[in-house]
């Protein structure tokens, strides 16, 4: 008898058309709009710290993603995160990234983590090192996310290692990526997602979206491509805590597009903090009414305890009330 | 060198004719080099390679050349060796996440594809790097490949 809620169980045939045993892959399939949201990892051995920082998403949040080595900044690993996460019932969704570790580690961290009740993988080549705190580490990079993807597909489907060898029982998992909408080339961006759902990925999780506009233009260039029948695409959203929280984050770090009505917005309100999560939530709001759109991923650094009133007053959930530990498995 | 290597993406669709050409010549020297023997091929030829490849388009010598895959750009210089496509890093200038001062390799790489006759063969999903095959021919591989010497991914058959 196992305790995990996504339970890893190679013998118990999978349901025709399904990847995994996970709740996040049955809910996504069923139709509903799904939330998750990103966990950062302590800088601590302390379970409980992991376990108090799934709380604040209680019954708002249908999976929680383990972040690994976000930023390139050193934390507690995401599978180990995972590992606890399982324990209690969450569904997770294990982050690997490709700048830490070569082809034999991540490999060998797939069929752990979904030993433990890791149902779903999100593939991700990783920030580079000099954003981090070790800038002078190794940068690995063996991989990047697409030759993830076909690789942890191969495991998957084929049951095989990359060298060919056999594996005895593979890993039944969703597998994902990241994608961003926002970034150059924009023209690129939704071919690029083509590849990458070509290579296995079934759900995507975006960059923060600030820029309903940007969304639009590529959510239509999607849709001509067919990619949102082929993934489940979950758009990231996140508060931004002031307006020079958000120039912070428009100049250091790479990727995230904030236009200047966002900080305007935030410049004029007389409580910035407020303002932010009022954007988020008209964000979420607008993102629901995208044809093609299966979800949020709301990444909420250090505002993590917001997460629940921002989809709360979203209304997204429409009434549905995800699993929290204590509910029946 | 890098502003030969952007004038190159900027002339994708010359130098993917040319390459062709260099290609065909090559197979139609394949006796020749089956003669010499490839391994004895091998040493001089790399070093021809890096030299003409180096100038022209900064290759790094993957062994496992795309370049008329990916708009005539070496994605070997793109510091996370993205060969599918641009990471989610790049700055709104266009410019490279890692190294801010350099084009994002995958900016130059979408836009060389775009001048090119075969520029769609930039949606072909690259397979990763065979690190051993690092710093050989790639010229080579791909005469053998095309005479059946080679499989793809470049396993001796």
């Amino acid at each position: 008898m196992t305790t995990t809620r996504d339970v890893p169980e190679s013998t118990r045939p999978l349901e025709p058309g399904f990847s995994s045993h996970g709740h996040l892959e049955k809910l996504l399939r069923a139709g509903h709009f799904a939330v998750t949201a990103e966990l950062s990892p302590p800088d601590s051995v302390e379970a409980e710290e992991v376990y108090r920082r799934a709380r604040v998403f209680d019954g708002y949040v249908d999976a929680i993603n383990a972040t690994d080595g976000s930023g390139a900044n050193c934390h507690m690993s995401s599978v180990a995160v995972c590992s606890l996460l399982t324990r209690v019932g969450y569904s997770t969704v294990m982050q690997v990234s490709c700048r830490d570790r070569n082809r034999i580690a991540i490999q060998g961290d797939v069929l752990g983590g979904a030993a433990m009740g890791v149902a779903n993988i999100l593939c991700l080549t990783g920030d580079g090192v000099q954003s981090g705190d070790h800038p002078q580490a190794k940068p690995v990079f063996d991989l990047e996310s697409t030759t993830l993807l076909a690789m942890l597909r191969a495991m998957r489907d084929e049951s095989r290692f990359q060298s060919g060898r056999k594996i005895t029982a593979a890993p039944q998992v969703m597998l994902g990526a990241a994608a961003n909408p926002f970034a150059p080339p924009l023209d690129f961006r939704p071919l690029r997602l083509a590849k990458k759902i070509e290579a296995g990925a079934q759900f995507i999780q975006t960059q923060y979206c600030y820029d309903m506009d940007r969304l639009r233009k590529y959510m239509d260039k999607v849709r001509d491509l067919g990619l949102h029948e082929k993934a489940f695409i979950l758009i990231g959203v996140g508060p931004l805590a002031s307006a020079r929280a958000a120039q912070w984050i428009r100049t250091n770090v790479p990727g995230v597009h904030i236009p200047d009505v966002i900080i305007d917005r935030l410049a004029g309100a007389q409580d910035a903090k407020r303002e932010g999560k009022r954007i988020c939530i008209e964000m979420i709001q607008q993102i629901r009414e995208v044809e093609g759109v299966a979800g949020v991923h709301v990444m909420a650094y250090r505002q993590e305890e917001a997460v629940a009133e921002i989809i709360q007053e979203s209304g997204v959930l429409a009434g549905r009330a995800p699993w929290k530990p204590g509910d029946p498995r | 060198m890098y502003k030969v290597r952007r004038w190159a993406s900027r002339h994708s669709r010359f130098f993917e004719w040319m390459y062709k050409q260099f290609e065909r010549a090559l197979v139609l020297l394949h006796p020749v080099f089956n003669r010499i023997g490839y391994g004895r091929m091998e040493k001089p030829t790399a070093a021809v390679e890096k030299v003409v490849k180096g100038f022209l388009f900064d290759t790094q010598m993957c062994g496992l050349c795309t370049l008329s895959a990916t708009g005539m750009v070496c994605p070997m210089n793109c510091p996370k060796s993205m060969r599918n496509g641009p990471c989610g890093g790049v700055r709104e200038n266009g410019n490279c996440e890692v190294k801010p001062e350099m084009a994002c390799v995958w900016r130059d790489a979408y836009a060389g594809s775009r001048l090119m006759r075969h520029g769609d063969r930039i949606l072909e999903i690259q397979a990763p790097v065979d690190h051993r095959l690092k710093g050989t021919s790639a010229w080579l591989r791909e005469v053998r490949r095309k005479v059946g010497m080679e499989s793809e991914g470049g396993a001796a058959k």
